[in-house]
């Protein structure tokens, strides 16, 4: 339970740390939260050669909130995530994601871009990206390029990322005042991985019924993933409980969860019929017009 | 390198040069080298919450931390929770209501909860749960221990309001 040996590197700068990364390559590993990587190392599932340390990288620590965005820069700890005052304004599901994620200690050192790297098929914040159609900011010494979330997450905690490039931010569209969300996840302990996790936002038409539903689920595959068939044929269905259990229903004949001897694949379906459910009816409460 | 390095800690207000390789993580520096054994070390893998001592104030994982990266942060261990012999309040009410049992868990604890009740001067006992939930006790005797910081946390808001 002790890590193997490493070289460590404590770049003071972003373009330092690039190349680092640049020269140093596949043999170099980026620390930043240490919440994974470090469990990791110390059972030697990872062994680098070089850490490249980014806990001095201040520069990729901030939210940025305008009319239509919200960027957060990859060293951004969750705790700041799930507390920042902004955050909770223009982007609310996030906010309730990050709080959700580990335990309060784990919050205070672990980071956005940390987590979206490591890829975890359970995390949150892949899951909240790829509902909310988000982008991801990538450096290397060479080039800087944008990529939706859904295509960045390719596999289980393997992402479209070259050894010479860093995540330093993501980009939210920020949720419209009149739009409703839910973000819901079951686990069985506190702060422990996701058995199925849900994402979602939806607006209401002129009419009160549903329209623009965002569904994501995540703890089902591989990668989280958007329901898009769910998403289709809920438009323009009255915002009631029979819609909630028809959708919630089919919700969960549109996951393939694999079956492990600890989690049967039909556990885990029931599972998502009633976390989405539970996110339906947070997201349609707060699009009760209080008027 | 890989091999042992220079560094210079601040650990309680103090100050250490000190000479470790890259990989030793900051609860084995601060057991082995500075002789800092209040912070236990339990699964080395950030479950259990025994090592969390304070990073610039926060909490934070001792075995998932590297000694060489704390170089320039400030570093509180659970020997440095009292000041001049006398208790905080969480420490006191853990030992008034029997939250200790074996001790084993308590420093981990302790830090975890200085902060977090500076966060949340008023829980309710679902949120103290919750906040708990990152510190495994494996006498399993946690109602004492929520008693504790419940307890704790009505002596801190009596003593700000005083």
């Amino acid at each position: 339970m002790k890590p193997a040996s490493f070289t460590y590197h404590r770049p003071g700068c972003l373009d330092d740390a690039l190349g680092l990364m640049a020269t140093l390559g596949v043999t170099a590993k980026p620390l930043a939260g240490g919440q994974s990587l470090g469990p990791m190392m110390n059972m030697r599932l990872a062994r680098p050669e070089h850490v490249v340390d980014l806990n001095d990288l201040l520069e990729l620590d901030f939210v940025r909130v305008t009319d239509a965005v919200v960027e957060i820069g990859a060293l951004t700890r969750h705790h700041r995530v799930a507390t920042d005052p902004e955050i909770a304004r223009a982007l609310p599901l996030l906010a309730k994601a990050a709080q959700s994620i580990g335990h309060y200690a784990i919050r205070q050192r672990g980071t956005l871009g940390g987590s979206l790297v490591h890829a975890d098929p359970a995390a949150q914040y892949a899951l909240v990206a790829i509902t909310l159609d988000a982008e991801v900011v990538i450096r290397s010494a060479r080039t800087t390029r944008v990529v939706p979330a859904v295509d960045f997450v390719q596999s289980i905690m393997t992402v479209d990322l070259a050894p010479d490039e860093l995540v330093t931010a993501v980009r939210f569209r920020r949720l419209a005042p009149a739009e409703g969300w839910g973000f819901e996840m079951f686990s069985r302990r506190h702060g422990d991985f996701a058995l199925v996790s849900v994402a979602l936002t939806l607006r209401r038409d002129g009419h009160g019924a549903i329209s623009n539903l965002r569904l994501g689920v995540g703890g089902v595959g591989p990668v989280p993933e958007r329901l898009a068939v769910v998403e289709r044929d809920a438009c323009r269905l009255a915002a009631d409980v029979g819609t909630i259990a028809v959708l919630a229903r089919q919700a969960a004949d549109n996951v393939t969860p694999e079956d492990d001897p600890q989690v049967p694949a039909n556990y885990r379906r029931e599972l998502v019929e009633a976390v989405t459910a539970r996110a339906l009816t947070a997201a349609v409460l707060k699009t009760e017009s209080p008027s | 390198m890989t091999e042992p390095v220079s560094i210079s800690l601040t650990v309680n207000g103090a100050t250490h040069d000190l000479v470790v390789a890259p990989r030793k993580t900051l609860a084995d520096v601060l057991r082995e080298d500075l002789g800092l054994t209040g912070t236990h070390v339990g699964c080395e893998h950030g479950v259990c919450g025994a090592c969390t001592i304070l990073i610039d104030g926060a909490p934070a994982r001792a075995c998932l931390t590297y000694a060489v990266q704390m170089e320039g942060h400030e570093l509180t261990t659970i020997e440095a929770v009292a000041k001049s012999g006398e208790l905080t309040p969480l420490q006191r009410a853990l030992t008034q209501v029997h939250g200790l049992q074996c001790g084993f868990c308590t420093p981990g604890i302790v830090l975890t909860f200085e902060v977090w009740l500076r966060d949340n001067p008023d829980p309710d006992e679902a949120g103290v749960r919750e906040a708990l939930s990152g510190n495994i006790c494996r006498c399993t005797g946690y109602q004492n221990i929520v008693k504790a910081v419940l307890a704790a946390a009505a002596e801190m808001r009596r003593g700000a309001g005083a």
